[in-house]
């Protein structure tokens, strides 16, 4: 109930977005250009305080997949409890879009760990170095073109022997 | 120094003729090398460094503590500071980005200094075959002794400890000639084979 008047508000402000439901989960779809109107309008006007998690889906080889990457941007209103799955395609080359630090500060490090796992650039992120892996680590490791064992990084170190001490 | 017990002293060189002064059947004074007392000091006082990182580090615990009491074979004195440690223990899974912190950690041990790698994941890297888990840290830092197991028992490691403490008398040596032979300087095995794959 309250989920279709936050959809039909979505509607009336951008147009026609593609939604989905799947087991009581409602997805919307925005496009990249429009991806950080769409939040901002969530937060302020629908309540949707709170951001969960910004994670990624690489759909690589994905089975009647079109888009390369899948952002996710799980919303929740702390008010009504109210859940919503935002999604933005990407595409190489170069996947990038607007950083949402401005609106939540916990996208700071979520979106620190998408670019550090996906190479996803978010514009005006005031800090967007690597999280997790070490600085000098130039891949992308959670690409599906990326492989498992990875290009040599785990042996790149010098070896220490008993003289040296 | 009187050491009485033949089986606990350090190798004694047999001697014809026999130079000890006995007074009753206790040596009085007993010949040996230097290196096989220095050894003997040296086996029973290991100070363990607890490198641990994953769930073998919940037996390395237990190891120390006073079911499996560790302090038996005289390596009880766990420092988390490197420099007052001789023995590393390598307790789990070691990552890219942990490695230079375990050959920094390695480095500021003073000699001697020995290392058990427990475990498989240690030893091998386990099952975590991927791009971020280091193959085995034998192939970035010398390894004396591995222990198999996931995690090794504390049983296992004592052993091992023991094992450590055989080797220590069995080629030890005041000024630490032992570790700058060639056979201890060889680069890691199958490094080479491994990088091709």
């Amino acid at each position: 109930m309250i989920m279709d008047q936050t959809l039909a508000a979505l509607r009336a402000a951008f147009g026609e977005l593609p939604t989905s439901e799947f087991r009581g989960q409602t997805r919307v779809v925005a496009p990249a250009a429009t991806a950080h109107e769409v939040l901002g309008f969530l937060k302020e006007r629908e309540g949707f305080d709170l951001l969960v998690d910004v994670t990624c889906v690489d759909y690589l080889h994905y089975r009647g997949g079109k888009d390369r990457f899948g952002l996710v941007y799980l919303l929740a209103n702390t008010r009504s409890n109210a859940r919503l799955t935002v999604r933005v395609m990407l595409n190489d080359p170069q996947p990038a879009i607007r950083s949402v630090v401005d609106l939540w500060e916990a996208a700071n490090w979520l979106e620190r760990e998408v670019w550090d796992m996906f190479g996803i650039g978010f514009a005006g992120h005031p800090d967007l170095r690597r999280i997790l892996l070490p600085e000098p680590f130039t891949a992308f490791p959670l690409r599906k073109d990326y492989p498992l064992q990875g290009r040599g990084e785990r042996h790149n170190f010098p070896v220490l022997h008993r003289a040296e001490g | 120094m009187a050491l009485e017990e033949k089986g606990d002293s350090p190798h004694l060189p047999e001697r014809p003729g026999g130079c000890c002064a006995q007074m009753g059947t206790v040596p009085f004074f007993q010949p040996t090398r230097l290196d096989a007392l220095v050894s003997w000091c040296r086996k029973y006082s290991l100070w363990p460094m607890p490198f641990a990182t994953a769930c073998c580090g919940i037996e390395l615990m237990a190891t120390g503590a006073s079911r499996h009491d560790i302090a038996r074979f005289g390596a009880e004195v766990f420092r988390f500071s490197p420099r007052q440690c001789d023995l590393m223990i390598v307790a789990g899974r070691v990552v890219m980005k942990m490695l230079p912190v375990l050959q920094r950690i390695w480095q500021q041990m003073p000699e001697p200094k020995w290392c058990i790698s427990m475990g498989a994941c240690a030893s091998t890297g386990g099952v975590f075959d991927t791009y971020c888990v280091v193959q085995g840290v034998d192939r970035f830092i010398p390894v004396d002794l591995y222990v198999p197991g996931c995690p090794p028992r504390p049983e296992q490691l004592i052993q091992s400890v023991v094992d450590l403490q055989e080797k220590i008398q069995r080629e030890g040596t005041l000024r630490g000639k032992e570790f700058h032979e060639p056979s201890r300087q060889r680069p890691n095995r199958a490094l080479q084979e491994e990088q091709g794959d």
